[in-house]
């Protein structure tokens, strides 16, 4: 039986993981997600789990690493810099087909930047940042509550494909409050153990070993395309996006994050002006909802990106639509948040008054 | 020139300077400045006896000293 | 009659005119002042490039009137190698927070202490990361409680705290390790004392400084400046002792 709480977004997302049945958390302070290392610090325990602080982004990653390979549920959240940081040990875990959860809440950037809200990470989450041949699952929540949904499917997800899946927010979602609702909570015990995991032999008749290294270019080259198998098989079935307003839509916003929450006031009040506009949010960002996007292909006479980034998003929506739908783009950058106003005097500049 | 200059917008009524004063003339005041902080306030400029210590101590840099020069 | 006064003590001509960001109470400032004075009194302004951290000193470089950079969390003592290196006759300090230079950035100061070529390194030592709320830092004290050790520091959960300048002191490289607290005027002259042979060590090209400063940060240990101030004495000292570590030959 749920009841809705009023938490501050960092601190929700990090219940959510909890009852998604994370147990372990390797994290490193940064803004604007102290609160999730702080709750974590203080909840895990509750729940039989364990909380370190590491010296560094790459020491998490790290230890994020080594308890994937124990096949438990772990993750690690950090901002923007931090992330960068973890740009390797993604690519080692991703490399060794190793499960975890990584949450960044953007901020503003590059470099230092700022610590106010931002979708710049957008290309180093879903092209990646790291070296070598491989993708990760990118869910990008709208809301404090759909955040704390989505880490249940994020743990599934990461389990079911062994890979790492990202769960991109940013500065103002880590950093309001907001009523939620935790509606499931994970029997972490009927969790089933891995067969591949690293846990010490304890009388299994074979040594497990997990890497990312293999020298003899045939091996490797057999489990790149294994990678890629399943990377093409969770683009089949795992896409995820929301049609708001898309029924009769001569126009879309295309928008993800909270950028997306504001762009639905922006669709609301163009209707009420008559503007027959609409929003796509891709709820996967990997991978893309490239097939949900180009059903819209000869209903819509455009489409408007809106980010908080130059043009990144933008980038993916052009791969989906270029030549076949006009394309404009908004946005902006340095921690600025828009309106729904301006993004609806963005629309009207670039589409005309729609109508 | 006094002994004793408090920068009142500097101050952040740390109450440092008070602490350490030897001859006890550094007292919080009741005035608030620009970014409302209580500013110390030197209550008695002859008692001062240019040890240093105030300025030594303060992190805002608020204070500045000075001594007459003895014919 | 106006008397003639004499100075005895006012703001160098190093510090910016900027009221700081700085809690009341912070020691930062009293760091801060203290490179100032010397930098000034050492005629080192022209030749200052300072190197900033992540953590509260973020934005150190807005209150003096020499170069300053920006490091990356940790990095500082890498990118000063870099600016010495092009730049030899000038002088190089990194300001660096117990996360920044212990936690984070630990690679790059033992590094920077093992080359033993001569950069400065000012370390500020509160016990906790402050910026970002006051989470545990390598220096937090065993019983402590920080925002990530609620039930206070304990080993088997948080491990031990790390005291940098006697690990660093063991290596060849340095020329010059010391710690100094910042809790009463006294010491706080010591302190510049310390810092002043700290240049000294780069400017005679002797090698590698650093001075671990203690210090206080009285909104994260929830007490006054003066009570914070207190807590060194009383408790900070005991674990960290005041000292030279490492002294080598040339050092005044």
């Amino acid at each position: 039986m749920s009841e809705k709480v009023l938490m501050k977004g960092a601190e929700a997302l990090a219940e959510g993981a909890i009852r998604a049945g994370c147990r372990f958390y390797f994290g490193y302070p940064i803004t604007p997600q102290n609160e999730t290392p702080e709750y974590m610090s203080r909840r895990l325990a509750e729940v039989g789990g364990r909380f370190v602080q590491a010296e560094s982004e790459v020491a998490s990653i790290n230890m994020v690493y080594g308890a994937a390979c124990a096949g438990v549920r772990v993750m690690t959240s950090s901002s923007s810099p931090g992330i960068s940081l973890m740009q390797e040990g993604i690519s080692y875990i991703s490399g060794s087909g190793v499960p975890c959860v990584v949450m960044n809440a953007m901020r503003g950037g590059p470099g230092l930047g700022n610590v106010a809200p931002a979708q710049a990470d957008y290309l180093q989450a879903v092209k990646g940042g790291g070296n070598g041949d491989y993708k990760r699952i990118v869910l990008a929540p709208a809301s404090i509550q759909e955040g704390v949904d989505l880490f249940v499917d994020a743990f599934d997800l990461a389990d079911k494909y062994r890979m790492v899946v990202m769960v991109i927010v940013d500065g103002l979602i880590g950093q309001m409050m907001e009523p939620v609702e935790f509606k499931t909570t994970v029997d972490v015990a009927s969790l089933k153990k891995p067969d591949w995991a690293t846990t010490g032999r304890h009388g299994r008749d074979h040594a497990n070993i997990i890497s990312s290294l293999m020298m003899d270019t045939a091996t490797l080259e057999k489990w790149n395309l294994e990678l890629q198998a399943k990377y093409a098989q969770v683009t089949e079935t795992e896409t995820r996006i929301e049609e708001y307003e898309m029924a009769d839509a001569e126009y879309a916003i295309v928008a993800y994050g909270t950028m997306a929450r504001i762009a639905k006031t922006t669709v609301r009040t163009a209707r009420a002006k008559g503007v027959k506009l609409g929003l796509l949010r891709p709820i996967t960002v990997w991978p893309f909802p490239t097939k949900q996007l180009q059903k819209y292909v000869g209903q819509i006479k455009g489409a408007l990106t809106v980010e908080l980034a130059y043009r990144q998003l933008f980038e993916d929506v052009e791969l989906a639509l270029c030549g076949k739908v006009p394309l404009g783009w908004y946005g902006r950058g340095g921690g600025v948040v828009p309106g729904p106003q301006e993004i609806l005097a963005a629309f009207e500049e670039q589409f005309g008054k729609g109508r | 020139m006094e002994r004793v200059s408090i920068d009142e917008q500097r101050c952040k009524s740390c109450s440092l300077c008070v602490s350490v004063c030897p001859v006890k003339i550094l007292m919080i005041s009741d005035r608030l400045n620009a970014r409302g902080f209580r500013p110390a306030e030197c209550t008695d400029q002859a008692k001062c006896t240019s040890c240093g210590w105030c300025a030594v101590v303060c992190p805002d840099v608020a204070i500045e000293l000075h001594r007459e020069v003895k014919a | 009659m106006a008397e003639e006064m004499k100075v005895i003590y006012e703001r160098p001509k190093s510090w910016a005119n900027k009221v700081t960001h700085y809690c009341p109470g912070c020691t930062h400032g009293v760091a801060h002042r203290l490179i100032a004075e010397l930098v000034d009194e050492m005629d080192l302004i022209d030749k200052t490039i300072a190197v900033w951290p992540v953590g509260c000193a973020v934005f150190g470089y807005e209150y003096f009137n020499f170069d300053s950079v920006e490091a990356a969390h940790g990095r500082a003592p890498a990118m000063a190698t870099g600016i010495k290196v092009t730049n030899p006759d000038d002088f190089v300090f990194t300001y660096q927070g117990d996360g920044d230079i212990a936690s984070i950035g630990m690679a790059e100061v033992v590094h920077a202490a093992a080359r033993g070529w001569p950069i400065t390194v000012i370390f500020i030592n509160n016990g906790n990361y402050g910026m970002t709320g006051g989470q545990m830092a390598p220096t937090t004290l065993l019983g402590q409680k920080t925002t990530t050790t609620p039930m206070g520091r304990a080993p088997q959960l948080n491990g031990y705290p790390i005291r940098l300048p006697e690990m660093l002191a063991q290596l060849d490289g340095p020329a010059y390790i010391a710690r100094v607290s910042l809790d009463s005027p006294v010491n706080i002259r010591k302190a510049k004392a310390s810092m002043r042979k700290a240049f000294n060590a780069q400017i005679r090209g002797i090698g590698f400084s650093l001075v671990e400063c203690l210090s206080t940060c009285p909104t994260n240990w929830q007490l006054t400046p003066v009570e914070s101030m207190e807590r060194i004495r009383k408790e900070v000292m005991a674990y960290y002792p005041l000292g030279e570590f490492k002294v080598a030959e040339g050092v005044l």
